[in-house]
């Protein structure tokens, strides 16, 4: 060190500065290195690199309205949102209508506003038909056209769609509102969905996440100190799942555990629907569970009795009915006895349709659906991150603590299952992370509340065409991933990680 | 030298057998009493069940057939933890994921103890093994031979009586192993633990035991204190594991008491003394020490005609192979003094040896 700095720096032989030299014979083993990846690297940059990058950015740009009302965005953007919209406005607003519908575009911009405001397509559609017959003042003959023209938020959710750089998808994402006058208010309630989503879509991801490690733990444990042969069996019976298609796993769980399904056959053969429903009748907290066997009870209840149970199902609080009970009290309050008795016949009938009739479960097309399926695929992914670190420990430690005068517990509690951590935390990152963005199994067994919000992605990406707000959604999606990766660096650190 | 018996007996194998498979027989027949305060070595090639014995011991394994007793009472039925055994470990089985005072912590927080006396007690402990200063060290910040002190250390923490090593100095090198040796020594004198130590080195058994089992295929096959075993093997495996030895095969020929008469496979008759020879007739297998020979001296009791074929200097001494009686692996000692003229290769010279030196053995 001294020696270069007083002298110089190094040179070779041949007088050239060392690190030169250095950098040229590295440049060679550099470039044939970079040849060998630049297939994947190309092929990655081609297929996932831009594709996503330029779908996020539709998250934030939608120039739909700009490009095809590009007089009346002018003046949107010029106006401050508060003030009343003024003649000029709408006089832009008129020759773009008629500009759009010769132009036959008039369909997409509506669309766009009415993500911002609903109804008002059909208003764009129909004044455009009239507006080339329209004459000044402008703003009168459009509010004579549709009377929505003459509101000041109506003009405030177009100017809203006039601005393609927006933040309007994320906060929808949010379930938040941008309005045109700059502000951001709360989605009105009952169009709050997304947050909903959200946590449920965490709560899921959670408790899969939860059960995997429940099942799997002991699984791996097995795996990693059985006999070598009867492991190698076991492994095998981990991973066969693993290589049958997810769409018949999933169809799988359907014929397990529908109404006539093998699950509720054998709990209504042994009897232990009925055990299960006294003791779910004992909490009234029953979840998903509850809705096919506790409402059969209410309804076989109001068919044999009447109006005994009925008062007693009124004289419950609201939170504690089944929605069966819910429905026939309002109907017994309403109309009285004969229509209740009837809804409860009507109810019964319907039961007996979907096979829930005898007392049986539903636990398909709901969440219970959503998490026995999710956990059963997901299972390996727990299993052999936990399996691989398990294997390299060696059994001398358990041993060691024995002899030391620990219990099995304690030597199980205080040195294997710290060891066993790293495995943990891949096996719980991996599963969830799969889970958070998991699509398949919900869509097909998730019903209405075992949806999760890559469901939603997917309904705005086929169903309702908003790409953008999918874009802001899956946004929204991966920073909850990135955050989660932070944090759980922060807490037991990434390099603590082992995949195997 | 006997096995012990009576009071101070502490440990006991009484006719334990083992079988993992219920094919082979790891451990035949094993009988083994252990006296209080004992350093008693169990060599063996590898393979021949020594691991097996302390694994019984310590309660990991079970034995097949037979009674394994601690202190009088059998201990068949009694659960690792409960046995109060101290062990360490080939590769030492210290917990990765605690420091080197956590690790030493460990039995006794099992065992409920206060904080202060645990506290008291690693730093006594540490202190023993001279490694005072790495109480908060990872033990993957330890060296090989910091790491074995740590086990020895953890084993001797909660004051166990018998403290079991399986080839604890296995991993070092020679200089820390001999190290090592002196010190596993000097505890064991200072703190009066009985130690059951396994090892495939025998001059580490020689060096450390009170009492050597040697161990082949699942048997004792013998039972004595170092310098019995090397002075006077009682059968040709033990004489060929325990240091170097000339072996002469031949057949019994005559016998008067204590002595034989053996007619060697290469013609000459020589004396021996009759050990584990069997009646006359028997092939035997006679075993001399190489320091043992006397080298040109024709007034010998048992003279040879040898040829030398090999000289190594070794310093102290020359390493001379030569053939006796048609075989040429025979070693010889020479002192390097002024006494001893120099050898020459090829040269022809009578070698012999007192007859009580050579111990005629059983026939392999
Ligand atoms: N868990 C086991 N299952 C089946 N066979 C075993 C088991 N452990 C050891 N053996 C067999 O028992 C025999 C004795 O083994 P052991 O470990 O006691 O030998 P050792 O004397 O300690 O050898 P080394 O010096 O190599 O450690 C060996 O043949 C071995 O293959
Ligand atoms: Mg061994």
């Amino acid at each position: 060190m001294t020696d270069a700095t007083s002298k110089g720096p190094l040179t070779t032989a041949d007088g050239t500065p060392l690190k030169r030299k250095l950098e040229q014979a590295m440049f060679a083993s550099r470039l044939r290195a970079f040849g060998l990846v630049a297939p994947l690297l190309a092929f990655i940059l081609a297929v996932f690199v831009v594709p996503i990058t330029v779908f996020m950015v539709r998250g934030f740009h939608n120039p739909t309205y700009e490009t095809y009302m590009p007089k009346s965005t002018e003046l949107l953007l010029e106006w401050d949102g508060v003030s009343e919209p003024t003649e000029e406005m709408a006089a832009a607003m008129v020759a773009d209508l008629i500009q759009a519908r010769a132009d036959k575009t008039i369909g997409r911009a509506a669309t766009r506003v009415n993500q911002e405001y609903s109804g008002t397509r059909s208003m764009f559609t129909r004044t455009a038909r009239k507006a080339a017959k329209m004459e000044a003042p402008f703003m009168a003959a459009l509010v004579k056209a549709h009377k929505n023209w003459g509101k000041p938020e109506v003009w405030q959710a177009i100017k809203v769609a006039a601005t393609s750089w927006t933040p309007a998808y994320f906060l929808a994402a949010l379930d938040l509102k941008y309005k045109g006058d700059g502000s951001v208010v709360w989605q009105v309630e009952e169009r709050q969905i997304h947050i909903t989503l959200f946590l449920r879509t965490m709560e899921i991801s959670l408790i899969v996440t939860l059960s995997c490690f429940a099942l799997g733990f002991p699984v791996a444990w097995l795996l990693a100190n059985l006999k070598v042969r009867t492991a190698n069996l076991l492994m095998i019976l981990v991973l066969l799942p693993f290589w049958t298609s997810i769409l018949v796993r999933t169809t799988a769980w359907i014929a397990m555990l529908q109404g006539q399904g093998v699950v509720n056959d054998l709990m209504a053969f042994s009897g232990l629907n009925q055990v299960i429903l006294q003791f779910m009748l004992l909490f009234r907290d029953y979840g998903d569970l509850k809705l096919a066997s506790l409402c059969s009870n209410d309804v076989n209840g109001v068919l044999a009795t009447g109006e005994a149970t009925l008062q007693t199902l009124s004289a419950q609080a609201a939170d504690a009915q089944t929605t069966c009970a819910a429905e026939m009290v309002r109907i017994y309050s309403a109309s009285g006895l004969e229509a209740a008795v009837a809804q409860a016949g009507a109810l019964k009938a319907e039961a007996l349709r979907w096979g829930y009739g005898d007392e049986r479960f539903s636990m398909i097309y709901n969440k219970t659906g959503t998490l026995v399926a999710m956990t059963h695929i997901l299972l390996p992914f727990m299993i052999l991150p936990l399996y691989s670190v398990m294997k390299t420990i060696p059994p001398a430690y358990l041993r060691a603590a024995k002899s030391l005068g620990a219990t099995n517990w304690t030597a199980f509690w205080r040195v294997y299952f710290p060891q066993t951590v790293p495995g943990i935390g891949a096996g719980s990152m991996l599963v969830f992370i799969l889970a958070i963005g998991y699509y398949i199994t919900p869509a097909l067994v998730g019903g209405q509340d075992g949806q999760m919000i890559s469901n939603f992605i997917d309904f705005h990406m086929r169903k309702s065409l908003n790409w953008s707000l999918a874009a802001a959604l899956g946004g929204v999606l991966l920073i909850i991933v990135m955050f989660l990766y932070w944090l759980y660096d922060r807490v037991v650190g990434i390099d603590n990680m082992k995949f195997g | 030298m006997a096995a012990g018996s009576g009071d101070d007996v502490f440990v006991e194998f009484e006719g334990v057998q083992k079988s993992y498979d219920g094919v082979i027989l790891v451990v035949k027949d094993l009988n083994l009493a252990i006296r209080r305060g004992e350093f008693v070595t169990m060599l063996g090639p590898s393979g021949s069940g020594k691991t097996t014995c302390l694994l019984m011991l310590a309660g990991f394994e079970t034995a097949t057939h037979g009674n394994i007793k601690l202190g009088g009472v059998s201990i068949n039925n009694i659960p690792p933890h409960k046995r109060n055994i101290g062990m360490v470990f080939q590769n030492y089985a210290l917990f990765p994921h605690m420091t080197v005072g956590e690790n030493l912590a460990f039995p006794l927080e099992v065992r409920k103890l206060g904080k202060a006396e645990i506290e008291q007690k690693v730093t006594r402990v540490l202190d023993m093994v001279q490694m005072g200063g790495f109480k908060s060290r990872r033990p993957s910040q330890l060296s090989g031979g910091q790491q074995q002190r740590i086990a020895l250390a953890r084993a001797l923490v909660f004051e166990a009586e018998l403290i079991l090593m399986d080839e604890p100095l296995g991993a070092l090198d020679k200089q820390l192993r001999e190290q090592m040796q002196y010190e596993i020594k000097h505890i064991h004198e200072s703190l009066g633990i009985t130690v059951v130590y396994v090892t495939h080195d025998q001059s580490e058994a020689l060096t450390m035991s009170d009492r050597i089992a040697v161990f082949d295929d699942g048997v004792i096959q013998q039972l004595a204190d170092p310098a019995t075993l090397y002075e006077r093997p009682e059968n040709a495996f033990v004489a060929r594991f325990i240091g170097e030895n000339n072996t002469l095969g031949g057949k019994v020929t005559g016998m008067n008491g204590v002595n034989a008469t053996v007619q060697l496979d290469g013609g000459p008759t020589v004396q021996a003394l009759a050990v584990n020879c069997g009646a006359v007739g028997n092939r035997t297998m006679l075993s001399v020490r190489p320091e043992r020979i006397l080298i040109g001296d024709a007034s010998a009791p048992n003279v040879l005609e040898a040829r030398v074929v090999e000289l190594i200097y070794l310093g102290d001494h020359i390493r001379c192979r030569m053939e006796v009686a048609g075989d040429d692996s025979f070693i010889v000692k020479v002192p390097n003094s002024h006494a001893h003229a120099a050898l020459n290769i090829g040269e022809v010279t009578p070698i012999g040896w007192v007859t009580e030196d050579c111990r005629a053995l059983d026939a392999v």
